[in-house]
């Protein structure tokens, strides 16, 4: 260890060990609503110690730089932690991006600064940070273009990309591999970072609107572990546990997230990506469907008891949550219990329709879980399903052939009434047709949902 | 470097145990700012990062730095503003009496 270890590099460990503990509660803290926003100031007073600790550093002799870069990074952040709450999944896979490429700059720096002489524990960990780090990086990028859909959000895939991605992927390890054995080879290392940064490309393209939730946890997940990896190169405990706590709860979420789409623990692991090109296209004939207008739907609400509203990514999308408010308003006034139902997996990613119903003033304690409010279905008088498909197709219970058979979904099917907001009768993304819009008890609301809704409450009498 | 290197294995994995324990306890209702939040915590590398530019070792490392210092910055400072943003939105109908309802 370091000769000079004494004296303010204590202070600064014990500053850091304060830092790791404030880390550790406001994550705890996060358990609740009521205890979250304690959560934020435990974490914010960790940061400042961290980073006041780090500045009272030794070798630190230089600090024009350090000082233009954070002025410059604070600058660059308040207009990104101002963004719009439906933008919301775009700038968390943006960040994704910069934490991974703010470890991946450390990681090449510190590799051309030791090189050659690197032991082969501290080579093979930066290793993985920079490959890690690396393929976060253009897979976060990637993923956030697609959300704000800069990029296709269609699936883009080619043939025999599996294997392709493989290849690379092996080359990368090859390459970190004879770095460790020669760590004076210093010309392949710019090889390793540049193939980490196409396979995240490659990673991600195949990937749809719908698995973005899956995806955004994984990337989240990867960027906490090369976060740890990185403190393994710098003996940085603070790093590793913040790097590991952010790993783990980006594994839990993306566990989550594919136990909502009846994905396996493996299938995260290594085959998340571009599975769900299964569209099954069949020559469908034009079944009969039942629809009808808002003043049709305002009178069967209006009757109703118990309604369940159903939001999906199509009610973002529409920007309609502040008009399902007044729908919800107008119908508790009544003397209508309204409550939501959330699927995991509604939007673009883990618990997105919480926050965008939030923004708009919907108490949190109406928000239902689906294993919670599954139960309560059949005795629902209207289920009202807006912007959401996948989520609520029988056919994952019952048609063993359909691409998302198994896949936990919300009973809506069970309702009395099952009313459907959707601009027209095409298929939801994974191109699956959905047997709930023919049932007889479905009624299908066709036009824009921020529009209908809207409809719905003027007939109601709202505004 | 062996005993280090060892220690900071078992950092590494009592952190891990920490965080799944810690994490599966968050309402679903906040899986979004949990991400934030993490995300904003995770930019503490930006630590490493100042060291690299502070230690001016060659102009190399410093560019490097001061773009990583700068990424990791933007990180904190808009991971923190938007999950308060976010956290402030959340209001229950009741009367905030004892919390805690499920999960």
């Amino acid at each position: 260890m370091n000769p000079e270890f004494a004296g303010s590099q204590y202070v600064i460990e014990v500053i850091y060990l304060i830092a790791s503990a404030l880390f550790i509660l406001s994550l705890k803290w996060m358990s609740s609503p009521a205890t979250a926003r304690h959560g934020i100031l435990a974490g914010e007073i960790g940061m400042v110690l961290a980073i006041g600790g780090t500045l009272l550093r030794h070798g630190i002799i230089d600090w024009k730089w350090i000082i233009i870069a954070l002025v410059l990074g604070s600058g660059i952040g308040v207009p990104l932690g101002m963004v719009q709450m439906t933008a919301v999944p775009q700038r968390t896979a943006l960040s994704h991006a910069f934490g991974a490429l703010c470890v991946t700059l450390v990681g090449s720096a510190e590799f051309y600064l030791r090189s050659p002489d690197v032991p082969k524990f501290m080579m093979s960990v930066l290793s993985m940070e920079v490959i890690l780090g690396g393929l976060t990086f253009t897979g976060s990028l990637m993923a956030a273009g697609k959300l704000q859909e800069v990029l296709p959000q269609r699936p883009i895939t080619f043939k025999g990309q599996n294997l392709v991605n493989f290849l690379l992927f092996a080359a990368a390890v090859g390459s970190a591999v004879y770095l460790v054995q020669h760590p004076g080879a210093k010309e392949l290392f710019p090889f390793v970072v540049g193939i980490s940064l196409v396979i995240g490309v490659l990673l991600v393209i195949p990937i749809g609107g719908a698995d973005m939730p899956t995806v955004i946890s994984l990337l989240n997940s990867y960027a906490g572990l090369s976060a740890a990896a990185m403190g393994f190169v710098l003996n940085s405990k603070l790093l590793i546990i913040a790097g590991a706590l952010d790993g783990s709860s980006g594994f839990i979420l993306s566990v989550i997230m594919s136990k909502a789409m009846n994905r396996s623990f493996t299938n995260v692991l290594f085959g998340a990506f571009g599975q769900v090109q299964a569209s099954a296209a069949a020559g469908q004939e034009a079944k009969p469907v039942r629809s009808a207008t808002p003043e049709e739907a305002a009178a069967i609400l209006s009757a109703a008891n118990k309604v369940v509203v159903v939001p999906g990514y199509g009610m973002a999308v529409a920007q309609a949550q502040h008009k399902v408010r007044e729908l919800y308003d107008v119908l508790t006034k009544k003397g209508v219990d309204v409550r939501f139902a959330i699927h995991p997996v509604a939007g673009r990613m883990p618990g997105h329709m919480n926050v965008l119903l939030a923004e708009a003033d919907i108490p949190y304690d109406r928000l239902i879980e689906m294993d919670e409010i599954n139960g309560d279905f059949p005795q629902t008088d209207v289920a009202l399903i807006i912007g959401a498909n996948d989520v609520t197709n029988p056919a994952a219970r019952t048609d063993q052939a359909s691409p998302i058979f198994g896949m936990p979904i919300l009973d809506v099917d069970k309702a009395h009434t099952v009313m459907v907001i959707k601009r027209g009768m095409s298929p939801g993304f994974a191109g699956i047709d959905n047997p709930l819009y023919y049932l007889d008890r479905t009624l299908m609301l066709f036009g824009d949902a921020k529009q209908f809704v809207g409809g719905i409450v003027k007939e109601l009498g709202g505004h | 470097m062996g005993s280090n290197l060892i220690d900071a294995l078992f950092v590494f994995m009592l952190a891990a145990f920490i965080g799944f324990e810690v994490i599966r306890h968050v309402s679903p209702l906040l899986h979004t700012p949990l991400m934030s939040l993490t995300n904003a915590l995770d930019a503490i590398a930006v630590v490493g990062a100042i060291v690299l530019v502070g230690e001016k070792k060659s102009t190399f490392a410093t560019v490097l730095g001061v773009i990583a210092i700068i990424a990791a910055t933007s990180n904190v400072v808009g991971g923190f503003i938007i999950t308060d943003r976010m956290l402030r939105m959340f209001k229950t109908s009741r009367p905030a009496k004892a919390q805690g309802t499920k999960s």
